[in-house]
């Protein structure tokens, strides 16, 4: 047992720690966050040449050979520095999810153009009901000839909006059936959501759109445990973006305490915001072995419910009480729109939503204890 | 990055299980919570000395198993998860050797670990006085040299080891005229000296685990002072780092947690087993997953103690974590029980043995001991954040 990470995983987590914060200010965080697109190009492209698409995936597609927990170090990196754009959609959500389950044709086709940063996927999962539950799958795919017709509104899609290609969960005769869906295809539409995040999340409307029956990803009515792996990978990948903001968060909150004056003297040395700051590296300290547990188990091939559901759940809730407590010590300047704090607090929140929130993952634990 | 434990280690847990489950089968003890401090009971202490589970860490030159700190966890917190009556040896295992063996005189080693190991010193740790408690190097207990010994005069309070305490660790003053933290010193002697008076104190629970011991003029031998005279603060801000670190602090009412799930599974109301009540699952479930975060910052605390570093920081965090968890469980059990919660465990009807009526009331003083809640903030602030003192 150690905690230690290795050398390479230190220069990986240096470089990205670098790349992002030269090429990726505030300034620029919003720009790209008013922005049509919700990400820019060009910081896209010499990401891709960076290898970061890739990162995880086998050379033979283009990628790097890298592990999960590798991913996890760089969507650190991408929390801390508050990365706005398509990566987790097209990498995390949709390239691992192929390389899980999909035929040898559809690694052959799909990943080296998601490697290279060519492509960018996303999944369309999530309905109405705003629920992770196969029963909150209305979208409906009926055989016709060599195709599928899909029909269905998918709520809370990320990235709909740049995205090349979609992964749409769909309900088939005999139950859950996972498309490779081309985002041109007739009959699609979307809507770009306003949230807190200020990310692209949309509404994306199928009408009678037609699938070749070769872009079925993971085998007929037999979609739901890939689309579980994708849920709970999403949920880790979560975790560790959490973890770089709240990281984030204390250390410039910390650095705040040590300069403001208040009474002649800096904040941080009254007790009581000496506390506070002790609370918030607790919670970040809690959060991030958690989330490294099941980052690590995950990567390993290893049984892992009860891991993520507790990292997940305790994540959560830990940027909470972390964001709270930042925005206390910062005083009035933290709620400014000006101030750095506001990315964070605003991400904080999405991602405690995002792909279970703590209820959601303490009835898993429940489960896993014999309730 | 590896969350793995070895091969070995697996076994080892194995082993230390076997071992319990085989002493509860025989009926030898009954698991309770609290057992690490209040549990007395020699005849285990030198079973468990027999298998060599005291002095795990020691080097092997000095009697011990040389092994690391994350097996001493793995023991620990299996003594802890089936409640064994471990209180006899805890403290002179967790860190009197220890100390002995990083600050003693070859004689000193010589003579007083293979005791330690034997299983038969019950030490009390005579460190807070009257007026000296989070404010520890204002202590008065002085020491004042004579010929070849020392003359023992003061009070100490809330001195563990009970009624079965026969060895202390001192802390007292032997430099009046310097700074307060520049005068004080260790030592370690019987408590069957002429002169000492041990009162027993009751707790809220009405255990008793903790003492008042008074000196009247405590003679002993020179050779009692454990390392440099004067430094004695120093060497105990680093023996602190290791009381804190461990899982007693996380774990020290399991029994109360397993009973009550258990209790949830076997009780029904309103037609249902209370573990089907969606709040009741999900105030357990929480309880779980704190639990389980707990468990990996103490893991991480015997991990930088593997890597040879003081958990100078780690352990503060990981206790004022571990405490706060273990009075939410004890209170969060009150509440599950319901009316039931309140009873006492010597009381008509009680469920699961009273366990969360003592827990309750016991783990008020867990964010106490061994430094309280607040001064371990204060040393996650200064030493991990760096925070200015003013």
């Amino acid at each position: 047992m150690q905690l230690a990470l290795s050398e390479e995983q230190e220069m990986l987590k240096t470089m990205a720690r670098d790349f992002l914060s030269d090429k990726l200010p505030k300034t620029v965080v919003k720009e790209i966050e008013e922005s049509e697109l919700g990400y820019s190009p060009e910081i896209w492209k010499e990401m891709a040449g960076l290898g970061w698409m890739g990162l995880a995936f086998p050379e033979k597609y283009g990628g790097s050979d890298m592990s999960f927990l590798d991913l996890a170090i760089l969507l650190e990196e991408m929390g801390r520095a508050c990365l706005p754009g398509p990566y987790f959609s097209s990498v995390v959500l949709s390239g691992l999810a192929i390389l899980d389950v999909g035929s040898e044709e559809q690694k052959a086709a799909y990943l080296p153009k998601i490697a290279s940063g060519e492509a960018i996927f996303t999944l369309a999962l999530t309905e109405a009901s705003a629920s992770y539950d196969a029963s909150g799958i209305e979208t409906k795919a009926s055989a016709e000839g060599d195709n599928y017709i899909i029909s269905g509104t998918k709520l809370f899609v990320p990235d709909a909006n740049v995205a090349n290609c979609m992964l749409v969960v769909a309900r088939t005769d005999k139950g859950i059936t996972i498309f490779i869906v081309d985002a041109k295809s007739a009959g699609i539409s979307h809507t770009v959501l306003k949230t807190i995040a200020e990310d692209k999340l949309c509404e994306v409307v199928f009408d009678k759109v037609k699938v070749p029956k070769a872009n079925i990803l993971g085998g007929l009515d037999k979609g739901w445990p890939a689309v579980e792996k994708i849920i709970q990978r999403g949920a880790v990948a979560k975790c560790c973006e959490m973890v770089g903001c709240i990281q984030q968060a204390l250390d410039m909150t910390v650095e705040y305490a040590k300069d403001r004056k208040q009474y002649g003297r800096p904040i941080g040395s009254f007790q009581v915001i000496q506390h506070y700051c002790a609370d918030m590296a607790t919670d970040v300290d809690g959060t991030r072995l958690s989330a490294y547990q099941a980052a690590w188990m995950l990567s390993e091939g290893l049984p892992c419910t009860k891991e993520v559901a507790i990292a997940k759940a305790w994540a959560g809730e830990a940027c909470q009480r972390v964001m709270a407590l930042a925005h206390q010590i910062h005083g009035a300047i933290g709620v400014t729109i000006d101030h750095d704090l506001q990315y964070y607090t605003r991400r904080a929140k999405a991602a405690e939503v995002s792909f279970g929130d703590a209820s959601f993952y303490r009835e898993v634990v429940a489960k896993e204890m014999g309730l | 990055m590896d969350f793995r434990l070895s091969e070995e280690q697996e076994k080892f847990r194995q082993e230390i299980r076997d071992f319990l489950e085989g002493e509860i089968k025989q009926g030898l003890w009954e698991p309770s919570c609290d057992a690490w401090i209040m549990g007395h009971d020699p005849e285990f202490t030198k079973r468990v000395s027999k298998k060599g589970w005291i002095g795990l860490t020691w080097p092997k030159e000095h009697g011990g198993q040389g092994r690391s700190y994350v097996d001493r966890l793995i023991l620990t917190e299996e003594m802890l998860r089936y409640g064994a009556p471990a209180a006899c040896h805890w403290f002179a295992d967790r860190q009197i050797g220890g100390a002995v063996v990083h600050y003693g005189t070859e004689e000193q080693r010589k003579e007083l670990l293979p005791m330690i190991l034997r299983g038969e010193a019950y030490v009390g740790l005579g460190m807070s006085e009257p007026d000296a408690g989070s404010d520890l190097a204002s202590l008065k207990t002085k020491a004042t040299e004579d010929g070849d010994s020392y003359i023992i005069d003061g009070q100490k309070t809330w001195t563990s080891g009970g009624s079965h305490m026969n060895w202390i660790y001192l802390v007292a003053r032997t430099d009046p005229d310097a700074p307060k933290h520049k005068g004080i010193s260790e030592f370690f002697f019987r408590t069957d000296l002429p002169g000492v008076n041990v009162v027993p104190i009751a707790d809220i629970t009405g255990g008793v685990h903790f003492n008042e011991v008074f000196f009247e003029n405590v003679r002993i031998p020179k050779t009692s002072l454990i390392g440099e005279k004067n430094r004695g603060f120093y060497q105990i801000l680093n023996q602190l780092d290791y009381e804190r670190s461990g899982m007693e602090r996380l774990m020290a009412n399991y029994p109360l947690f397993e009973a009550l799930i258990q209790y949830t599974k076997e009780t029904r109301r309103n037609g249902q087993p209370l573990s089907r009540d969606r709040l009741i699952r999900s105030q357990l479930a929480q309880l779980k997953i704190e639990l389980e975060i707990g468990r990996l910052h103490m893991y991480r605390v015997a991990m930088v103690m593997d890597e040879g570093r003081a958990p100078n920081w780690e352990s503060s965090m990981s206790k004022v974590y571990g405490t706060a968890f273990e009075q939410r469980l004890a209170g969060a059990a009150i509440e599950i029980l319901g009316l039931y919660g309140q009873l006492s465990p010597q009381s008509k009807c009680v469920p699961i043995k009273g366990m969360a009526y003592h827990s309750y009331l016991s783990s008020k003083g867990y964010s106490l001991q061994a430094g309280t809640s607040e001064i371990l903030k204060n040393i996650l602030a200064l030493r991990k954040l760096e925070l200015p003192s003013q």
